[in-house]
């Protein structure tokens, strides 16, 4: 049985999720995990413009994850979270048993460093993600479907 | 007389810059024109970047498209400033005539700019 894929992007719904993957996964409902957007009917509205009417999306906190994820796990062929932050990602797996991560864009901020032209980390935030691999989470980085995904040991090395 | 509208162009990419220079090749100056590309920027970083572009002034958001990054930044902070504007779906057309119709209010220049957008879309022979 395939995980559900988590994504860490920090600008959420846009076009390499819902062309890129959506296209190469045959993607029907995205998740968004985000406990203010999950909070904000507003923002909400603003995510849906873009998503196209074949796909679902559906807007959930990270205490919402934890029983919601045994229902995305049973279609995870056609089903992606989608988080924005390493922090919400380690909240995450602390109550679902997230399996499979992709890094697809986390951006530069003070403080980060570059490892990949689209993924920036804290030592923090490097440290998190390998509390997670040793945990057995598969994490890998990769933007868009048709470059070669980064393992993680390769990533932080 | 109120200050002349500012127009932002906020693309994916090079678009943005690409656009606002074709304007200058076709009038002779862009001014007023300011590209912002989403080039790797977060969310609150594209939001900076715009916030950065409009510069307090009243101002027309010209978007490539219709959904996206570069649409959920503007339309964030159009939200808490009422004299800014979004018009998505930019083309060369609407850009080109904003340049001579930036003394009217922004929700006209708003309308104008879709009509004129709408109206350099055709399909020919």
């Amino acid at each position: 049985m395939t995980d559900v894929l988590v994504r860490v992007d920090d600008r959420l719904v846009h076009g390499q999720v819902v062309v890129g993957w959506g296209q190469a996964l045959g993607l029907r409902h995205i998740v968004l995990v985000d406990d203010a957007i999950q909070a904000s009917p507003w923002e909400q509205d603003l995510y849906r413009m873009g998503v196209p009417s074949a796909m679902q999306i559906e807007f959930v906190s990270v205490a919402d994850a934890a029983t919601g994820f045994p229902r995305w796990s049973a279609d995870a062929a056609h089903t992606i979270l989608l988080l924005g932050s390493v922090d919400t990602l380690a909240r995450l797996c602390a109550v679902a048993p997230v399996r499979r991560v992709n890094l697809g864009g986390i951006h530069q901020q003070p403080g980060r460093h570059e490892h990949l032209p689209y993924v920036f980390l804290t030592d923090e935030e490097a440290d998190r993600l390998r509390a997670l691999d040793r945990a057995g989470v598969e994490i890998s980085a990769q933007d868009v479907p048709t470059r070669r995904a980064v393992p993680i040991e390769e990533l932080l090395a | 007389m109120s200050e002349p509208l500012r127009g932002v162009v906020v693309s994916h990419a090079a678009l943005a810059q690409a656009l606002v220079e074709a304007v200058a090749r076709i009038t002779g100056h862009a001014e007023g024109l300011v590209p912002v590309s989403n080039d790797g920027c977060s969310r609150d970083a594209l939001e900076q970047r715009l916030a950065d572009a409009v510069g307090g002034q009243p101002a027309l958001v010209f978007v490539d498209l219709p959904s996206g990054s570069c649409l959920l930044a503007s339309a964030k902070f159009a939200r808490s400033h009422p004299d800014v504007a979004i018009v998505a779906g930019v083309n060369l057309a609407m850009l080109v005539d904003f340049l001579y119709h930036r003394d009217l209010s922004v929700h006209d220049a708003a309308a104008r700019a879709v009509a004129t957008g709408n109206r350099s879309v055709k399909a020919l022979p």
